[in-house]
């Protein structure tokens, strides 16, 4: 609950990551040429691409701001477990991240002139995977948390462990497009996600805890 | 045969004197064995009747692909090893051992594409058993980058076993998922494919080729015994001597 | 016996800084430790919340007892103080923060945003967590810095308070605050001392 306030009130939460995701996908067409049948063969990946990396842009701020001001050693002397801890930051970096991603995909899609076939798949794809960047967004968080530059080691970490989830969450956006059966990839895309959220948050919970020593 | 003597070897000191006693010899079998296959499958066989010279490329790609899994493997293990019995010796195998597998998987990604060119007509094809190699290397780059990050010793070792454990098995997941996304150009596993040696299909790798390979396959494989081997002697000392330093430091 | 600690040795850095340390806290008393700087009280109270593993020894106390006041207080400057304060009781199942609101006068504060907070406020706020989780064992790491006499009047007034009620104080400052049930422990004996060079596995902690 307080991280999804602490979101909202300190702005660009919610904002920055949209921002980043609609830029992304306005400079695509100025990279590869206006073409409206080249756009629309490369709109599902790009779209994936683009909430990928939005994802990444505010991961480092789930766990660093609770590092710097102390609230983390705190949390971790309190009777919360520490997993239920990082799930909640996973949680709620998903609400204010990838939720509004979700939303907004959509809208993005109209300006690469996806077929009309592929918004819903596409939605659906972003919404059940993006859980799982935001979990796995939050165990590299955990990894990276007091470290000076972590950052840049932030994404050589967690982009390696994204390679499924994209190849997955892109096929079922891109056999939508295709108007294609998606239903095993969607699959694929849910195990994951479910898989992830199961047990991850173990990780990154013994992962912070090394860290706070 | 009693496995729990295994674990005076992870005393740092027994570790560095069995290693030294051990090293020399290794190294000039690794050495013999290395020049020896690949000596004989690079002159000493015929050219392939399709592929001609460039098959002969297969005795550095595929004992390197080897090694770069096996390594990941080995750094798995010891990392549990950390994990559960928290013998310093064994975090420093996994990370004395994590660059030679990233130069393992160049290797085996340099030869492949100088292979593929001439058959496939291609220097790089997003071709699953490629893609996952490439995959493979990065996952290297992220857990040598790690290491090198953190400042305390076992701080690292903890995050890394981690990063290891987890790793691994998005790396199996990636594996899956690439295959799911592309079928392949890349033949089958050349040796491990049904009774290779034995059988008498058409496809087999025949005798001619695979003796000098299996040769140069233990060749590679004692090599990076000896440098992992080597590589943790020097983290340990490495280890000891920054634990010497920060209590000069106290004192 | 509220907090009973044996024989402990604590580490920083990967350097043994205090070793064969033993002290028992009872109910109604406060332990203050004492020490120059460096000499490991930040890591010693840290080691005692669970925080990060002793070298060697135990640490006794009753479960769910205790909580750890470092030097960061863990406030967030967009939320308002009473914000603050209501999600840290949430975290510790407690409901009711006037009193500790009232006890570091922070009431006329309760609505501004805890950024707009000076220093010393600040401090008063993350010491009024204290008293919103209801735990029985304080360890309280410098806990007067940037206050001022009121404020550590205040403080004292609230620690006593909190002594009188069967509670228990562990902290290390190097400010007078007068309580009565207070005892102190120089932590310069348990200086860890250098181990022999020449023991090679040693070298390895």
């Amino acid at each position: 609950m307080r991280d999804l306030r602490l979101a909202v009130r300190a702005g660009g939460g919610f904002g920055l990551g949209l921002a980043f995701f609609l830029i992304v996908v306005t400079l695509v067409p100025f990279a590869v040429g206006p073409r409206t049948e080249l756009l629309a063969a490369i709109a599902p990946g790009i779209l994936w691409l683009g909430a990928l990396l939005a994802c990444l842009l505010s991961l480092d701020r789930i766990l660093a701001l609770d590092w710097e001001d102390g609230s983390l050693d705190l949390l971790a002397t309190a009777p919360l477990p520490m997993e239920g801890t990082v799930s909640v930051k996973a949680l709620a970096h998903w609400l204010t991240t990838g939720l509004p991603l979700v939303l907004a995909s959509p809208v993005l899609g109209l300006l690469l002139s996806l077929p009309a076939a592929g918004y819903g798949p596409l939605v659906l794809s972003l919404l059940v995977g993006t859980p799982a960047l935001s979990v796995i967004g939050t165990f590299g968080a955990a990894l990276t948390v007091g470290l000076r530059r972590g950052g840049l080691l932030l994404s050589l970490l967690v982009l390696p462990l994204y390679v499924p989830t994209l190849i997955f969450g892109a096929e079922v956006a891109r056999r939508g497009a295709g108007a294609l059966d998606y239903a095993t990839p969607l699959l694929m895309l849910a195990g994951i996600t479910c898989g992830t959220i199961a047990v991850l948050p173990f990780a990154s919970a013994a992962v912070l805890r090394v860290n706070l020593r | 045969m009693n496995f729990n003597a295994l674990w005076a070897y992870a005393n740092p000191r027994k570790f560095i004197e069995t290693a030294d006693k051990v090293l020399p010899a290794l190294s000039v079998l690794a050495a013999l064995c290395m020049g020896v296959g690949l000596v004989w499958g690079f002159f000493f066989t015929p050219d392939d009747y399709r592929q001609g010279a460039t098959v002969k490329i297969i005795y550095l790609h595929v004992p390197s692909a080897l090694m770069a899994i096996n390594i990941w493997l080995m750094m798995l293990v010891t990392s549990l090893v950390w994990i559960v019995r928290r013998h310093h010796v064994s975090a420093l195998a996994a990370r004395a051992a994590a660059p030679i597998g990233m130069v393992m998987t160049l290797i085996a990604l340099i030869t492949g594409a100088i292979w593929g060119q001439p058959m496939w007509g291609t220097w790089w094809a997003w071709d699953p058993r490629l893609t996952s190699f490439l995959i493979l290397f990065l996952f290297y780059l992220g857990y040598i980058a790690l290491w090198e990050a953190i400042e305390n010793d076992d701080t690292a070792a903890d995050l890394t076993s981690i990063l290891c454990l987890v790793g691994s098995v998005f790396a199996l997941l990636s594996r899956y998922a690439v295959n799911f996304w592309n079928q392949g150009l890349h033949q089958g596993a050349s040796i491990l494919r049904g009774a290779a040696l034995v059988g008498d299909t058409e496809e087999r790798m025949s005798n001619v080729y695979a003796v000098p390979l299996f040769v140069s396959i233990a060749g590679f494989v004692l090599l990076s015994l000896a440098l992992i081997i080597l590589r943790t002697q020097t983290e340990i000392r490495a280890r000891r001597m920054r634990a010497l330093m920060a209590r000069e430091r106290m004192n | 016996m509220t907090l009973e600690v044996s024989d402990l040795a604590v580490a920083r850095g990967g350097v043994c800084v205090l070793e064969g340390l033993s002290f028992a806290l009872s109910p109604g008393r406060a332990l203050v430790l004492r020490g120059p700087n460096g000499i490991g009280k930040t890591t010693l109270l840290r080691a005692i919340a669970g925080l990060q593993a002793p070298l060697s020894g135990v640490v006794r106390a009753a479960p769910e007892s205790l909580v750890y006041a470092g030097h960061a207080d863990g406030i967030k400057a967009t939320l308002s103080v009473s914000e603050n304060l209501s999600f840290w009781a949430h975290v510790f199942g407690n409901k009711d923060i006037s009193q500790a609101l009232d006890a570091f006068a922070l009431t006329p504060l309760a609505d501004r945003p805890a950024g707009m907070l000076s220093a010393g406020q600040k401090r008063r706020l993350g010491l009024a967590r204290l008293l919103v989780t209801g735990r029985r064992v304080w360890l309280l790491d410098e806990p007067t810095v940037s206050l001022d006499r009121d404020a550590v009047a205040m403080f004292a007034d609230v620690v006593a308070a909190h002594l009188g009620a069967g509670g228990a104080a562990l902290m290390a400052t190097h400010i007078e605050l007068g309580l009565a049930d207070a005892s102190e422990l120089d932590l310069v004996p348990f200086r860890a001392r250098p181990v022999e060079l020449d023991d090679f596995d040693g070298a390895f902690l």
